[in-house]
């Protein structure tokens, strides 16, 4: 009997201290990894753990408002007025790039150059052959078969497409009265892969396609991407300078909760399809201390999380935005009124 | 022990027997009662939910939603019919290659088979039936559709390019070797090992004196199959077919994987195209609003679909009967 008395009293003690630590969150697959990697650290050193749910952006929002997570994530940023209707607070933690993806047969991977209008015209339909004119205008010396290419994208809704087809309405009056900006779009052609996996593996296996993915995930699978002009009419290399470079020269105050579009910014190295992903909580909440430690928990990502970051090729954001951040946080606050932060 | 001590003791002692009682017949009844009632009670539930569910979206769009091609997610504007479409044509598919298959294969295992042949087909077709869908799907999009697309797609297309009809039913514009076609295909190796096991167990269970008097009077083997097993068995065939339909019709995964997931309709049955099935595991998961409610609907129209074909297939079986 005593023997029982002690494991049920250490129980409660274990699940108590467990209940006090657990930070919850939900929302966004693409900041996956780097979330985990950071909850990993964390745990090292404060003994706080997170309990990171990765069910999509759509499903991130909804949990929020429906208040059963300390914080949601999303990739595709709520629009000022939805943050004002559901008393929500929104800001970024990590930015990464979208590059797209190619499959053509004597083309070595970052040889060819594609412009945005070329890349509308492609998922519109309206450019059918990989040696159209319009493309071997821009790529002298790169032998272009005359095939159909198989435009692929993401069939599920999700924050790259949101991020993809917000670039192409930036750089195509066409797409952007025809199709459109959303996590998942009425593709006029192409086939569609569900998830990363499902985009990368027809880009891999169907001859002369094209797909978009997540730079982080481009690299650590070693597909072959295409470089794309950006708004100084230069093509860089996709990597975390260019990501950097995008974010440098934004304006971060534009939108409310820093809600902007890092697609097309200007910069001579910027690379053109960037976004950030997004944090939500809500400004009142209703249990105050869980809200705290998941912004305990972003200001340590944003103080020792760079490298990590790095590491899985995602960019931090620029000191001055973290500043910034920190400064909105103050619209936090308990019951009494008082900033939790 | 006194009833032991009696027996022995006396001289004839009546057998005691028990009267029958009816209590556990009671008991037994009412409680497989409660297990047919369930299944109305569970039928009717998930109907109401589905319909409750997907109730603002047939309201917002009427038949409509129905009839119309058009999946926006940006303008909210939804339609299901090149989804219900989709279900249909990459079902019917599935039978057309399946079906013949099936029968094939449960004809030969019954009646041509060398005994040592037998036992490793049968077997793998129940370890067939076994492998779940994803894997179907994995394989598919890994092994089936690089494939198909080099040695059928590709040919097929360079071929047809241009000629009327044929052109438009069997040319790929982008020839991936995702596709409608596909899909169909990978749900025929699916559906079957059902069909084929049931249609053996049948054959099997058929009186071999049929059999025999038919061979007696001179029949050819083929004779026997199309005179005395196929109208034999008739019934339970096409019950195994229905059930094949049904699992053609559902299938998620496997689909999602080869079927090209566009939401729009193609005259090509090379073309990219989606299911009922397919869109929801596709958008399930960022659905919000109205988006969702025409999901349900979505269910609830497939929900219905295979109602139909059930009912169609009760038909077709009572009319076998008949003759």
């Amino acid at each position: 009997m005593r023997k029982i008395l002690i494991l049920a009293a250490a129980t409660i003690g274990l699940s108590g201290v467990a209940q006090a630590a657990d930070i919850t969150g939900a929302g966004a697959t693409f900041p996956f990894p780097i979330y985990a990697k950071w909850a990993e650290a964390y745990k090292k050193e404060t003994n706080i753990g997170l309990n990171y749910q990765s069910i999509g952006s759509g499903g991130g929002i909804r949990q929020i408002k429906a208040k059963t997570v300390a914080f949601g994530a999303t990739d595709a940023p709520l629009k000022g007025e939805d943050l004002t209707k559901d008393g929500l607070i929104q800001f970024p933690t990590v930015m990464g790039g979208v590059v797209p993806a190619v499959n053509i047969a004597g083309v070595a991977p970052g040889q060819l150059k594609l412009s945005g209008d070329i890349i509308a015209e492609i998922y519109l339909g309206t450019i059918k052959k990989w040696n159209d004119p319009k493309i071997t205008a821009i790529n002298a010396g790169v032998t272009l078969p005359d095939a159909n290419i198989n435009p692929v994208y993401r069939s599920d809704g999700s924050g790259t497409t949101f991020v993809f087809t917000d670039y192409l309405s930036k750089v195509s009056p066409e797409w952007k009265t025809k199709i459109g900006t959303n996590t998942a779009v009425q593709w006029p052609v192409g086939i569609g892969g569900k998830g990363n996996e499902g985009v990368s593996a027809s880009v891999k296996q169907v001859a002369n396609s094209i797909g978009y993915v997540e730079y982080a995930y481009a690299k650590q699978n070693k597909l072959a991407h295409a470089l794309v002009k950006n708004a100084d009419g230069n093509f860089p290399a996709p990597d975390d300078k260019a990501f950097q470079a995008a974010a440098a020269n934004a304006n971060w105050n534009e939108a409310p909760g820093f809600g902007i579009s890092l697609n097309n910014q200007k910069g001579a190295q910027a690379w053109p399809i960037t976004s950030a992903t997004f944090l939500l909580v809500h400004a009142k909440p209703e249990k105050p201390e869980e809200v705290q430690a998941a912004l305990k928990f972003v200001d340590w990502a944003y103080k020792s999380g760079d490298q990590l970051a790095l590491d899985l090729d995602y960019v931090p954001l620029p000191a001055n935005v973290k500043d910034q951040v920190r400064n909105a946080w103050k619209g936090v606050t308990d019951p009494a009124g008082k900033p939790i932060f | 022990m006194a009833a032991v001590t009696d027996t022995m003791t006396g001289p004839a002692a009546p057998v005691i027997r028990k009267t029958p009682k009816g209590t556990f017949d009671v008991v037994f009844r009412n409680a497989s009662l409660l297990a047919a009632l369930l299944v109305l009670v569970l039928l009717a539930g998930i109907m109401l939910s589905m319909v409750i569910g997907g109730w603002p979206a047939f309201r917002e769009f009427g038949l409509g939603f129905i009839t119309s091609s058009v999946w926006d997610t940006q303008n909210e504007q939804y339609g299901a019919w090149p989804a219900i479409v989709g279900t249909l044509s990459t079902a019917l598919i599935a039978l057309v290659i399946g079906v013949p298959l099936s029968l094939g294969i449960a004809v030969y295992l019954t009646q041509l088979a060398p005994p040592w042949f037998k036992q490793p087909v049968s077997t793998a077709i129940e370890l067939l039936a076994a492998v779940p869908s994803i894997i179907y799907g994995m394989w598919g999009l890994f092994v089936f559709v690089p494939l198909f697309a080099a040695y059928v797609q590709i040919p097929l297309s360079n071929i047809v390019e241009g000629i009327p009809i044929v052109g438009t039913v069997l040319y790929s514009r982008s020839p991936s070797g995702l596709g409608i076609l596909t899909a169909g295909f990978i749900l025929a190796f699916m559906i079957i090992p059902f069909i084929a096991s049931i249609t053996r167990d049948m054959l099997e269970q058929i009186p071999s004196v049929l059999r025999e008097s038919a061979y007696g009077i001179g029949a050819t083997t083929w004779e026997v199959v199309r005179h005395v097993l196929v109208p034999q068995a008739g019934v339970s065939i096409i019950g195994a077919i229905m059930l094949g339909l049904g699992r053609a019709l559902g299938e998620t995964m496997a689909v999602t994987f080869v079927v090209g997931n566009a939401n729009r309709l193609s005259a090509s049955i090379m073309d990219p195209g989606s299911t009922i099935a397919s869109r929801i595991a596709n958008e399930f998961n960022e659905a919000m609003g109205l988006q969702l409610n025409a999901l349900i609907a979505l269910g609830c129209i497939l929900f219905f679909v295979t109602f139909v074909v059930l009912i169609i297939a009760r038909i077709l079986v009572s009319r076998v009967k008949s003759y």
